[in-house]
């Protein structure tokens, strides 16, 4: 089943044409991860399906953007497509608040009060996000106090806790070390049972290990895409054989 | 050889200049509490002031300078921390917001006595509430404006912007995301800049002069009637604050020991200032670990 259409999208910043024609499909319950050397438009992209663009200045989107065969543009209320489309940043953003207060934030600003609700949502996020043996005795400490691989399995029980269905990442272990970075990979492999995951990576390895899905993107432009076995060990196109096997990026 | 040479220097020179200020500020203070210490007690911070005889306090003057200070803060601070929050979040960059930017940070070197006539003008002519708290509240939210707003940017500006977009991609509004992430996390800097403000409230005495007045009217604590003239909860009252009333004995004090009740009302000026910083910054920092979890 198709999660997300993506059709005929182009993105400028101002006059700079970011993205390009992108041709699309999301299947629903897998991983798909996007890969490309810096600058290549990968991030640019997973930002369109969740319309962070829209914070920037001077982006325009053409083509569109279909969620279960919705306009996002057009047809879904923001809001209420950042509910369903939650997103975990390249760097550990945890609130400054308590471990918990990060947790209830979606949950509370959706309108949630009920102190047992929350709790239950809290530990239900936390221990979907493997994080909820570690943090269980010091929820109401700072989250800052949190390790750097604490701190972004917390961003991604914050975002669980307000039931998304799809799950952006954006290079999630790229400041993380290689323990946490397992621990992530392992984390994205159970939430792919009951989510849509997307993610942005910079390393082939864990683009191999975790994703079902692969699209390569250069310079704006979508060059391949296809399950992961076929894109990595029998790609199509020249450029993306290129850089696989790292002849570039 | 040359740039370790340098190094050294400016190390020195870092030392110095640091060493001089301390020095300065601590004689100076020490050198204001010690003319005043024989005034530092509680008659002379609860009786009223004598005109023509010794052994007149300040009571009414240290009353009215901590309740202009509240009636300031109430005006001051939800407009101040209001536009900062405008300039830093909602303003678009442009020829309008660099207009804004300039009248505000003309505004803040605007000299106090003038700020102090355009209140005389305004809030007391113009009005018709004459010398008054409310005037000189209202002037002094003039004279502080520019701080309040300044710092109150600055510190909202100063908020990683991914924390904004965490708050975004879990669906917030931007009213949300400003009440719940963004000001808490600049409390610190809005602190700092309400007692900046509160430490001007105090000292001023130009902008006050032609507002709040130069007389206060005693004061009857048992009076809770807002417009009775001798209850202290009548803003319409003139009231004479404490760097009003130094200001004045200093150049007309016709009490015999009007040097030394000059002396005594500085040192209290300065505690107070001292003591409202602390309770501040203490107040702040628990608010913000409240907020954070931070122990």
């Amino acid at each position: 089943m198709k999660k997300i259409e993506v059709r005929e999208l182009d993105l400028f910043y101002g006059e700079v044409q970011a993205l390009k024609k992108i041709n699309l499909d999301v299947e629903a319950n897998s991983v798909l991860a996007l890969i490309g050397p810096s600058g290549c438009g990968k991030s640019t992209f997973i930002r369109t399906l969740n319309r962070m663009n829209d914070l920037i200045e001077g982006v325009k989107i053409n083509g569109t953007v279909l969620l279960d065969g919705q306009d996002i543009y057009k047809e879904v209320d923001v809001i209420e497509l950042r509910k369903k489309v939650g997103m975990v940043f390249q760097k550990p953003n945890p609130f400054p608040m308590t471990v918990y207060d990060n947790v209830a934030y979606g949950p509370r600003i959706h309108g949630i009060k009920d102190k047992k609700k929350l709790n239950e949502i809290v530990e239900k996020s936390l221990k979907a996000a493997a994080l909820w043996d570690e943090v269980k005795d010091r929820l109401h400490k700072s989250a800052l106090s949190l390790s750097g691989g604490q701190q972004q399995r917390l961003c991604i029980a914050r975002t669980l806790a307000v039931e998304p269905e799809v799950i952006l990442m954006d290079e999630p272990t790229s400041a993380l070390d290689p323990i946490s970075t397992m621990k992530i990979e392992e984390l994205i492999e159970e939430l792919k049972k009951k989510y849509t995951i997307i993610i942005v990576t910079h390393n082939m390895q864990q683009a191999g290990r975790v994703s079902d899905y692969t699209a390569f993107f250069l310079n704006g432009e979508l060059i391949e895409s296809g399950p992961t076995d076929q894109v990595f060990y029998n790609p199509k196109d020249k450029r993306t054989e290129d850089y696989i096997t790292g002849r570039f990026g | 050889m040359n740039s370790k040479l340098y190094d050294k220097i400016a190390t020195i020179y870092f030392y110095v200049v640091a060493t001089f200020l301390i020095v300065f500020l601590i004689s100076l203070i020490s050198y204001i509490l010690y003319q005043g210490r024989t005034r530092l007690n509680i008659d002379f911070l609860t009786s009223p002031p004598k005109f023509m005889e010794v052994g007149g306090g300040i009571g009414p003057q240290l009353f009215n300078s901590i309740e202009l200070l509240i009636i300031t803060l109430i005006i001051s601070v939800p407009i101040g921390l209001g536009a900062g929050i405008y300039m830093a979040e909602y303003a678009k960059p442009g020829l309008l917001t660099e207009i804004i930017r300039l009248s505000v940070e003309t505004l803040s070197s605007m000299p106090s006595i003038v700020v102090g006539l355009f209140g005389l003008l305004v809030f007391v002519t113009m009005t018709g509430w004459g010398y008054s708290l409310i005037a000189g509240a209202l002037t002094l939210t003039v004279l502080n404006l520019p701080v309040m707003t300044r710092v109150s940017e600055d510190s909202i500006r100063s908020v990683p912007n991914s924390l904004r977009e965490a708050s975004y991609a879990l669906g917030s509004t931007k009213w949300q995301t400003i009440v719940k992430v963004v000001v808490p996390a600049a409390m610190p800097g809005i602190i700092t800049g309400i007692i900046l403000t509160a430490g001007r409230i105090f000292g001023e005495a130009a902008a006050l002069l032609y507002t709040a007045g130069m007389s206060s009217p005693a004061l009857n604590f048992s009076n809770l009637n807002p417009s009775s003239p001798t209850s202290p909860l009548n803003i319409f009252r003139s009231a004479e604050t404490l760097a009003v009333y130094i200001w004045k004995v200093n150049s007309e004090g016709l009490a015999p020991d009007a040097r030394q009740i000059a002396d005594g009302a500085a040192a209290v000026l300065l505690l107070m200032v001292l003591i409202f910083n602390i309770l501040a910054r203490w107040l702040g920092s628990i608010l913000y670990k409240r907020m954070t979890g931070e122990k």
